[in-house]
C-alpha cells in the first residue's frame, strides 16, 4: 500500500474512494493521510468517515459528493465544521446520487457530460452551477446535463483480483466499474490474491479487467469498518461511535494519532483495533454455474 | 395493547402500500414500514434499496442503506447506474419514501442546509437519491415529525421537489412522478389536495385534536371537510415491529 500510494497518488490530485457502504477503503484513506498528501479534491457518493478522517487530516482542498453523513448514526463533524465555518475551509461541488452517477458514466465513457431528466424544481443548479441543460436534438425536451468526472487516481476494494487486477466484487458494486473506468490510475486493493485461475472460472463475476488497473494491494480487513460481503460484517459500533469523536476536533486528532499515524500499516492498525475476527461473515455460498458449450 | 406514536407512524405507512407494488425503501422508519407491510397484507412488494439491491428479504434490521443482509436472499444487486437509469428513471418505481429537517407547504423537502446555502447555520447531509426519488418515483410518502420548525411555510433550500416551485407546478416544471401524495406524522396524515397542490389535514391520530396539528405547522393549515380514522396498530402489527423487526429499538424510539 506503502508504495502504491507513494507512486500513484498526488499532491493536488482528484482521488475517488468508491464503494457505496460496501467495500470502503479506509486501508488506503489511512495510508494517504499518512503520506500527508494535501490540496486533494475528495470525490465519493457518500463521503463517509473515511473522508471526515482525511478533512480533519489536511489532505483535502475540495469535496464533490451527493450525500455527507454518518450513515445511520449522525454527522461528518469535521465536513460540517468546515462547510459552517468553524474549521479550515473547504470548496464544495455538490449533487445527488443521479449526478454522481452520470457523471462517472461520462468518464467512463470518455463523454464530456451525462444527460439526464432530473433537478427540475430544485436548488441544486442554483447551488452548483455546473449542472446544467441541454436541448434534445430528437425530442426538443430540456433534459439536465452534469459534467464527466475524469478522476486522476480511483481506489477500489474488491473481494480478490489475481495479480493483473483482474478484480472480482460481489455484493452491492456501487458505482466501482464506472469510477474505475473513468480514471487515469487505478489502485485495487483486496482481501484476497488469488490465481488467475479463479478468475477464469467465475469470468461474469470479474466487474474490472487488470487492463484497467495500474496496482494491486493485499490488505486483508482493508475495507473495516465498513465491509466486504462473504468475509467481515459492518463494524457498527464503530460507525456510532465516531459521532462523539468526530464531534470533538481533539479527540479526532487523538484517533488520528493512535490508528493512522501511530501505525505502520494495515496490520497494526488490525491488532490495535482487536477483535475484528468476531464481524467473521458466515457462510451462506452459492453453488455456482455451468460455463461449459 | 398501547402504542408509541412512532410505531402508529410505521404502521400508517405501511398501510399505504399495496401488495405487489415496487417500492423504493429508505433506511429507519420506511424500512420498517415496508418490511411490516410484507409480513402482513403485501407479501408481494418488491422492496429496491438504492444501494443496488432489488426484491430484498433481510433477515435482520438494516442499519444503513447499504446492509450486507439486503443482498443476501435478494432477487437481484445491480450497480447504481443501473438503478437510477433502468429502474428509477425508467419509470419502474412505484412508491418512494422520503424524509427530511425540513419540509413546506406544498411538500417540498429540505435535506441540504438550514439558512443560506453558501454560509449554512446548520449543513444537513444533501440529497443522496431523493431528489431523484421525488421526480420519478409515481408517487411519494413523507414521513416526519410535526413541529415548526420541521414544517416551514417554505423551506431553505429545495432539495426534493414537492408540488409547486417558485409558482410552478410539477406539470409545468415536466416532473413524471405525482409527487407527495401523503405526509405521514406522529399526529395525523396530510395530504396534497389536488387543484393547489397545498398540504392539507386528512387524518387524525386517536386522541389527537386538530389544533395540536396546527400548531406543529408554520403555515394556515386548512383541512378537509371530512377527516379519515385511523385504525391504532393491530396486536399483530405491534409484536411484529417490537418482537421480530426492530427488537433493540433502534428506530422505534420516541
Amino acid at each position: 500500500m506503502r508504495d502504491a500510494v507513494a507512486a500513484l497518488v498526488r499532491d493536488g490530485d482528484t482521488v475517488v474512494i468508491e464503494g457505496f457502504t460496501h467495500l470502503i477503503c479506509f486501508a488506503a484513506g489511512h495510508e494517504i493521510i499518512r503520506q500527508r498528501r494535501r490540496e486533494l479534491t475528495l470525490c465519493r457518493l457518500t463521503p463517509d468517515l473515511i473522508y471526515d478522517q482525511m478533512i480533519a487530516a489536511g489532505c483535502a482542498r475540495k469535496l464533490v459528493f451527493s450525500w455527507a453523513g454518518n450513515p445511520g448514526a449522525g454527522s461528518l463533524h469535521a465536513f460540517r465544521r468546515a462547510v459552517e465555518g468553524k474549521g479550515p475551509p473547504l470548496e464544495l461541488e455538490e449533487y445527488s446520487h443521479f449526478g454522481m452517477v452520470g457523471r462517472l458514466s461520462a468518464g467512463a465513457a470518455r463523454l464530456p457530460f451525462w444527460p439526464m431528466r432530473n433537478y427540475m424544481g430544485t436548488d441544486l443548479p442554483a447551488a452548483n452551477p455546473r449542472i446544467a441543460s441541454i436541448e434534445c436534438p430528437y425530442t426538443g425536451e430540456r433534459l439536465a446535463t452534469v459534467p464527466a468526472l475524469n478522476p486522476d487516481v480511483t481506489i477500489v476494494h474488491a473481494q480478490r483480483a489475481d495479480a493483473d487486477g483482474n478484480t472480482q466484487i460481489w455484493g452491492l458494486l456501487g458505482v466501482q466499474k464506472e469510477a474505475a473506468f473513468a480514471s487515469r490510475r487505478v489502485i485495487v486493493v483486496v482481501e484476497e490474491l488469488v490465481d488467475q485461475s479463479v478468475i477464469r472460472a467465475d469470468p461474469n463475476r470479474t466487474l474490472i479487467p487488470g487492463i484497467a488497473v495500474d496496482a494491486v494491494v493485499v490488505e486483508p480487513w482493508g475495507a473495516h469498518p465498513s465491509y466486504a460481503q462473504g468475509y467481515y460484517d459492518r463494524d457498527n459500533a464503530f460507525y456510532v461511535g465516531w459521532e462523539p469523536v468526530s464531534r470533538d476536533p481533539a479527540a479526532l486528532a487523538a484517533y488520528l494519532d493512535e490508528y493512522v499515524y501511530g501505525v505502520r500499516d494495515r496490520r497494526e492498525y488490525v491488532e490495535r483495533s482487536g477483535g475484528l475476527e468476531q464481524l467473521r461473515a458466515a457462510a451462506r455460498v452459492c453453488a455456482g454455474v455451468n460455463y461449459g458449450y | 395493547m398501547t402504542h408509541t406514536p412512532t410505531e402508529l407512524m410505521a404502521t400508517v405507512a405501511a398501510r399505504e402500500l399495496r401488495d405487489g407494488e415496487v417500492v423504493f425503501v429508505g433506511i429507519g422508519l420506511p424500512n420498517l414500514a415496508c418490511n411490516l407491510a410484507r409480513a402482513t397484507h403485501a407479501p408481494n412488494l418488491v422492496l429496491i434499496y438504492e444501494s443496488g439491491a432489488i426484491g430484498a428479504v433481510p433477515e435482520r434490521l438494516p442499519v444503513s442503506i447499504g446492509d450486507p443482509s439486503l443482498v443476501t436472499g435478494s432477487l437481484m444487486v445491480c450497480g447504481m447506474a443501473d438503478v437510477f437509469q433502468s429502474l428509477l428513471q425508467n419509470g419502474r418505481i412505484e412508491v418512494g419514501f422520503l424524509g427530511g429537517a425540513q419540509v413546506d407547504r406544498y411538500g417540498n423537502i429540505n435535506t441540504t442546509v438550514v439558512g443560506a446555502y453558501d454560509h449554512p447555520d446548520v449543513r444537513l447531509p444533501g440529497s443522496g437519491g431523493a431528489a431523484e426519488i421525488a421526480i420519478h418515483a409515481r408517487r411519494t410518502v413523507i414521513i416526519s415529525r410535526l413541529s415548526r420548525r420541521a414544517f416551514p411555510d417554505a423551506v431553505d433550500f429545495v432539495t426534493s421537489p414537492g408540488h409547486r416551485f417558485r409558482g410552478r407546478t410539477r406539470r409545468e416544471l415536466g416532473m413524471p412522478g405525482a409527487g407527495p401524495v401523503k405526509v405521514v406524522t406522529d399526529k395525523a396524515v396530510l395530504e396534497a389536495e389536488a387543484e393547489t397542490g397545498e398540504l392539507v389535514l386528512a387524518a387524525l391520530y386517536p386522541g389527537v385534536e386538530a389544533d395540536e396539528v396546527r400548531a406543529g405547522v408554520g403555515w394556515r393549515l386548512r383541512s378537509r371537510p371530512h377527516l379519515a380514522k385511523v385504525d391504532p396498530p393491530t396486536d399483530v402489527e405491534l409484536r411484529l415491529l417490537r418482537d421480530v423487526l426492530d427488537p433493540q429499538r433502534l428506530y422505534l424510539k420516541g
